[in-house]
């Protein structure tokens, strides 16, 4: 499998590394010769410099061979660009792009971007749905937000501390996926009970996120 | 263009080209709007013309609505970069729903594709030579 990284910066340079470590066959298209050069020694990773808007950039860089094409651009345009060059002109069947404005993540998917990623829209998303409740350790958006995964801290004083977990009635669209007590992880069943100190994995819908930690934590958003 | 009396145009880019085209379509009736990364570029913009300005990126769709590219009937997109005319081409077609949707694409690699995608494009570059080679052969022909 292949996949090309075009971008430039940070982002860049940490997808380069974890790919090419973990033995992924990937090719990184950069702007800057000194980027390309730096990239290059520190990553081990196959790195073009030039501009990945343009096809015949893309084509040296390996399109008709890749399976996904992440664009990482800081402007929309280019990514989108560079998507939609990699879907329609080599085939790629999956296109991966960063969107700065949120506004734009709608479009993307309607000009044929496989993903469209809003980091403004999904860092204000964990920010909105985490004021309030301190109970929460770690929060997580996937599937572009329609789920997020959240670990979250039962004190003593917490409603659902030593009930059944049959006698808990989650909302519709909120699941626990796991309960970590001490170094051990247990998998929910109905007959599991709650402790103090446990740390619940709860997925849920955002519209049913509130209500789930509320019956879990007792606590009201602020 | 409609029923309308006088068409309206949205050009995206205040370059020399955008400020041709608005200073031109205004003496002729038309209700323009230019839309520009950076208030500078109005400078470029004739007396002749007395049409709208909009300061901000096109490529947010805040700024096109602004512009009201909802009630359009053509949209021109002249920026010195392709990928943004690209994109705001497509946005007008797809999003706002303008009737006729017109960019400049440099790059020939990339207009073919374009066209591709139903975007249609003007490229200054297929233009020049096309003019260059036709002159050249009147030129060879003569002699």
């Amino acid at each position: 499998m292949k996949v090309i990284l075009a971008g430039s910066g940070k982002i860049l340079y940490y997808l380069a590394r974890q790919f090419s470590r973990r033995g992924v066959d990937v090719r990184v298209v950069t702007p800057s010769e000194d980027e390309a050069r730096e990239l290059s020694r520190r990553t081990g990773a196959a790195v073009l410099a030039g501009d990945a808007t343009d096809p015949r950039v893309l084509y040296e860089a390996g399109a008709l061979r890749a399976h996904t094409v992440l664009a990482l651009l800081p402007n929309d345009e280019d990514n989108l660009a560079i998507c939609q060059i990699a879907g329609r002109m080599y085939r790629v069947p999956r296109t991966i792009a960063l969107v700065n404005d949120p506004e734009n993540e709608e479009i993307f998917h309607q000009l044929q971007v496989t993903t469209a990623i809003s980091a403004t829209r999904i860092l204000s998303l964990i920010i909105e749905e985490q004021a309030g409740f301190e109970e929460i350790a770690r929060m997580m958006a996937v599937g572009d937000g329609a789920v997020s995964v959240s670990e979250v801290l039962l004190r003593e004083d917490a409603p659902a501390v030593g009930l059944p977990l049959k006698k808990l009635t989650l909302p519709e669209e909120a699941l626990l996926g796991g309960i970590i007590r001490g170094d051990k992880v247990l998998i929910p069943k109905g007959g599991t009970h709650l402790q103090a100190g446990d740390r619940l994995i709860l997925i849920a819908a955002p519209a049913s996120l509130e209500a789930a930690l509320r019956l879990l934590t007792g606590e009201e958003s602020r | 263009m409609g029923n309308k009396t006088s068409p309206s145009v949205v050009i995206v880019g205040c370059g020399r080209l955008g400020a041709l085209l608005a200073g031109e379509l205004s003496r002729e009736g038309a209700r323009v709007v230019v839309v520009d990364r950076f208030e500078a570029a109005f400078a470029q913009l004739d007396a002749g013309f007395s049409g709208f300005r909009v300061t901000g990126d096109a490529v947010e769709q805040r700024v096109l609505r602004l512009a009201n590219l909802d009630r359009a009937d053509c949209l021109m997109a002249t920026t010195e970069k392709d990928t943004v005319n690209l994109m705001v081409a497509q946005v007008a077609k797809t999003v706002f729903a303008v009737p006729r949707v017109l960019a400049r694409v440099y790059d020939p690699a990339r207009e073919e594709m374009y066209r591709t995608l139903g975007v249609e494009t003007i490229s200054p570059t297929s233009l020049s030579a096309g003019e260059f080679l036709r002159r050249f052969a009147g030129e060879a022909s003569r002699s």
